[in-house]
């Protein structure tokens, strides 16, 4: 045995050789395009890292990676993505590892820690990304096609029974989302005598697939939703109207019983990062673009299975009017 | 978790089989048992619903707030505490340590556009190292799994999670082998407080010590060595310790007689002849770093995690089906190689290798690795890989498998979920927790007593006395029913699959490999095609448990089962039992010690998935983990929740301990 892998080691050592000598006859080698790469770097701007996180929804990656593919190709950055959630990314502005959070849903427990106002003032809200956030209670289309009356709350109790589960203890079960998202579905369905349940799905990823099901095979469904989001390109959710929201409605968490306010999603960065005033800070600050121009990107990652850098590149070409009112 | 060196443990209070030690003056302890239970439902009847200490979902208990507080506290001191200070720069000493090695082998090093040695060289290197320590099948099988990881078009992320792994199983090492001579070496007391301090290690949820973990060392490559390390650690201290502590009494004392010193003996004794069993734990510790690939990605860590829960954002099955069947490569390889370095050594020890050859062999095969290297640095071919994009093909298929298999078997799935939902977890969750909590805590207590005597009796009040101390009672009680039913589900398919992998070889032939790939496979891969089967759900959550859990069950079934002596089965082939009764009759009750030991580490399993049961639906204290892991104001309970699961899993594991003690600890037999 010992023997034979002695001899094919000798023949790998010849073949290598010769692969060798076939690849020098190929050309373009690696010295060539670092020593562009120098000439490149020594042209280019001085922006820096840029360190974005990258939360964990399409809708975000979409916005985040169209800033970072602009901010590396036409000022020069050197982006980072990380990938992370919310609170994790709102405690790495104050270490350097993040500098910027491209949409953000209103945190203000957040803001109170970190803000410079009330907390340590390592992070600072740089103004709204151009997004509306509407978050709110929906049902898959088929339902609402079959039982239009159902998009009114006050219908809802009607159904109960056909909305239980094995979860729901004999009411209807209301499909709560992933914990990070501000939800207030309990209080609403107790102060509006709804005969509901909140079963939390507990992930983003478990409401999707739960919303697919219902529609493919016309279950009973209802549950917290949110828009911009890439599943309305699948699955046209239909939003249930609760009472409208009036400012205060929702300042007692226990005593909510209005529909949810549409949020202006933001930009919020690490205040070192701003001060030190790059390229990069310009091209964020300006930064502002549509829910439509969001879905589009998050569609093409989504849907097409495009890499996220493949579909920012292909939004920007298409685009390029509006990135350039980012760089001035 | 680890499965392999847990002590005999007995299974949870079931009524024992016939010949039950009779005590408590000649009334067998199943009677007891099954007397306290009768009591539990007699009272619960007449008292259900009040004094469950069930907490709304936005409430707090005061403890929890202070938790909360602490964190508070510790991110507003960051910038001139001491000790964070300290973990801080540690952090960035692991982050300037796995990004050079990054530069080195998995990402561009500007001004250069690959790495400063491509994948060529990358894989020669490591083919060359697995022909040193392990022979050429090994190198072989190293060759070809790096090959499959850029042919796959993961080439970084897989380097990256290798980078990960080996800073923090070479920590984990330089940690571990000090306090393993500990342990090996310690007398009782230390043994109790290491055991302790590590079964707190294991079964704590890693979402929980994520938390802290990032407040400490901040994120990315730092935060995913911590958290891999943290959980990585206690197989090497245990079962290095344990083969330490193995070494043959008569041998110390014969060499001890020659008047060695206490340093001579571990050195020249004690580590030499408790190598085979470090290096067990060694392999143990490498597996358990990797299953945290995921886990880890949650901080940014870099590794083949990542590309999985990418996809699990996008409810991409067949998107994290590549990478995470490529973990499960890496696990093969890995696993293989220390074993077969480990069998390698022993002989060479022996002096079974011709050492003049073998430097002859690695000198000639170092050549064509020294080209490799050269045209990895030099060529664009050799740097970085082509990807040929067989992976979106791949992920297709598995795509449509998946829609396939839901649409086909969907109704019959939610049936089974109504059925089990209805017929075992609703009544269990109302009896567990719906009792008012001093009813549901007696009784266990009185279970504890009865089915593990006195020794269980101080570790479940303190359990007890914890969970109810963080607040999380009711929810407590129902993670601990859906732990409950998860283990019943998992001895069911291990006692069914296991006796079949012990009678048959071809059975387990087709088997075994399936559960390997079963337990290393990252949960979140399957998570989709389940919740897409089950819904979210408490049941969803139990199958994930259940998969996660059972090959370990299985195995240890089998091997159990195969270890009765072919005699036994003989004699009773002789006197005509029918292939039934030789199961039941004989091979099952010879094998108890497996099957107890089976069911002790399938609820450890099953409690351990926790956590990702209350990502798809399952609530309770895994929901509390991820609602503490989502929003900073409910940290305080998220690490509540994670404590309580901890509390549970000890309290389940000294009862079975002291159970299996006094039932004569049948594994000695």
């Amino acid at each position: 045995m010992r023997h034979i892998s002695w001899r094919a080691t000798g023949l790998t050592s010849v073949a290598a050789s010769v692969a060798m000598l076939l690849a020098a006859c190929g050309g373009g080698t690696i010295d060539e395009q670092t020593k562009a790469n120098e000439s490149k770097a020594g042209s280019a701007g001085d922006c820096g890292d840029l360190n974005i996180a990258v939360n964990p929804w399409v809708g975000d990656e979409a916005s985040s990676y169209v800033v970072g593919r602009v901010a590396s190709q036409q000022l020069g950055c050197k982006v980072n993505y990380k990938e992370l959630k919310e609170d994790v990314s709102w405690q790495g502005f104050g270490t350097g590892d993040v500098d910027v959070v491209i949409e953000d849903w209103g945190h203000p427990d957040l803001e109170k820690k970190f803000f410079a106002e009330q907390g340590d003032g390592s992070a600072m809200d740089l103004g709204p990304n151009g997004n509306v956030g509407i978050i709110g209670w929906y049902v898959p289309p088929w339902l609402a096609k079959e039982h239009p009356d159902i998009l009114d709350w006050k219908n809802l109790n009607k159904y109960a029974k056909q909305f239980a589960t094995s979860e729901s203890g004999g009411k209807g079960q209301f499909l709560g989302a992933d914990p990070s998202y501000v939800q207030f579905d309990e209080a609403i369905i107790s102060n509006l005598n709804l005969d509901f349940k909140v079963v939390f799905s507990g992930s983003e990823a478990a409401s999707i697939t739960a919303f697919q099901q219902a529609e493919k095979n016309k279950e009973f469904l209802i549950g917290y939703f949110y828009e911009p989001q890439w599943l309305f390109a699948d699955v046209p959710l239909e939003k249930v109207t609760l009472p409208p929201y009036e400012d205060g409605c929702q300042a007692d968490p226990a005593k909510v019983a209005c529909d949810y306010p549409e949020t202006e999603l933001k930009k919020i960065v690490s205040t070192s990062w701003q001060k030190e005033g790059g390229p990069g800070v310009g091209l964020v600050t300006n930064f502002t673009w549509t829910n439509d121009d969001q879905n589009q990107v998050a569609k093409y990652i989504a849907e097409d299975d495009m890499k996220p850098e493949e579909a920012a590149d292909k939004w920007i070409a298409d685009n390029q009017d509006k990135v350039d009112a980012w760089l001035q | 978790m680890t499965a392999t060196l847990t002590p005999p443990a007995s299974a949870p209070p079931t009524p024992g089989p016939r010949g039950a030690r009779r005590a408590f003056d000649g009334i067998p302890r199943w009677a007891w048992a099954l007397g306290v239970v009768v009591l539990w439902v007699l009272v619960w009847a007449l008292t259900k619903g009040t004094h469950t200490l069930a907490l709304a979902g936005r409430e707090h208990t005061d403890v929890q707030t202070s938790l909360g507080g602490f964190r508070d506290d510790v991110l507003a001191g960051r910038d001139d505490n001491p000790v964070i200070q300290l973990t801080y720069d540690l952090g960035a000493w692991f982050t300037s340590v796995v990004d050079w090695f990054q530069r080195m082998l998995s990402i561009p090093d500007f001004p250069r556009p690959v790495p400063q040695v491509g994948w060529l060289g990358v894989t020669a290197v490591a083919a060359w190292v697995g022909l040193a320590i392990a022979g050429w099948r090994i190198a072989v099988l190293v060759a070809l799994s790096f090959v499959s990881f850029g042919a796959f078009g993961y080439w970084s992320d897989a380097v990256d999670l290798l980078i990960v792994t080996f800073v923090a199983v070479g920590v984990s090492v330089l940690i571990g082998m000090p306090l393993a001579v500990l342990v090996g070496t310690g007398n009782r007391a230390v043994n109790a407080v290491t055991n302790t301090v590590l079964d707190v290690f294991q079964t704590m949820p890693t979402f929980v010590y994520l938390l802290p973990i990032v407040l400490f060392f901040g994120i990315g490559a730092a935060g995913a060595v911590v958290c891999t390390l943290v959980y990585a650690l206690p197989p090497i201290i245990r079962i290095a310790g344990h083969g330490i502590r193995n070494v043959s009494t008569t041998t110390i004392e014969a060499t001890d007689s020659a008047g060695q010193t206490w340093w001579q003996r571990l050195t020249k004794v004690q580590l030499p002849m408790a190598r085979k069993t470090i290096v067990v734990g060694l392999n143990q510790t490498i597996m358990a770093a990797l299953s945290m690939a995921t886990i880890a990605s949650y901080v940014d860590g870099p590794g083949l995690g990542r590309p999985v829960l990418d996809a699990l954002v996008k409810n991409d099955v067949g998107g994290a089906f590549v990478p995470g069947a490529l973990i499960v490569v890496m696990a093969v390889m890995l696993d293989r190689s220390t074993t077969a370095a480990s069998e390698y050594s022993e002989t060479a020890a022996r002096g079974g290798v011709d050492l003049r050859r073998r430097r002859l062999l690695l000198a000639g095969a170092a050549v064509p690795v020294v080209v490799a290297l050269y045209l990895s640095r030099t060529y664009p071919w050799a740097a970085q890989f082509q990807d040929p994009g067989w992976t979106p093909k791949v992920a297709d298929g598995v795509d449509s498998f998946f829609t396939w298999f839901t649409d086909t078997f969907r109704g019959f799935t939610q049936g089974f979920k109504d059925l089990v939902s209805a017929a075992l977890l609703d009544p269990l969750q109302s009896l567990l927790a719906e009792s008012p909590w001093w009813l549901a805590a007696g009784a266990l207590l009185a279970l504890a007593v009865v089915v593990g005597g006195v020794r269980a009796l101080v570790p479940t009040v303190v359990c007890i006395g914890g969970l109810l101390y963080f607040g999380l009672w009711h929810d407590a009680m129902v993670t601990l029913n859906m732990t409950l039913v998860g283990t019943v589900l998992v001895m069911l398919l291990a006692v069914v699959l296991g006796v079949a992998m012990a009678r048959s070889r071809a059975v387990d032939l087709v088997l075994r490999p399936t559960l390997d790939a079963g337990q290393t496979i990252p949960p979140f891969v399957y998570l989709i095609p389940v919740l897409a089967l089950f819904g979210s759900t408490r049941f969803t959550a139990i199958v994930a448990g259940v998969v996660y859990a059972a090959p370990v069950a299985i195995k240890l079934v089998a091997d159990g089962v195969r270890a009765v002596s072919p005699s036994t089965i003989e004699a009773g082939r002789s006197t005509g039992s029918t292939r039934w009764q030789e199961i039941v009759k004989v091979q099952l009750p010879m094998a108890r010690p497996s099957l107890v030991l089976a069911a002790n580490q399938g609820l450890l399993y099953v409690l351990a998935m926790a956590v990702i049961g209350g990502l798809v639906g399952a609530g309770a204290l895994g929901y509390d983990v991820v609602l503490g892991f989502a929003r900073s104001e409910e940290w305080g309970k998220g690490a509540a929740a994670g404590i309580s699961i901890v509390l549970l899993g000890i309290m389940v594991d000294r009862i079975a301990r002291s159970a299996a003690h006094r039932s004569g600890a049948p594994a000695a037999r």
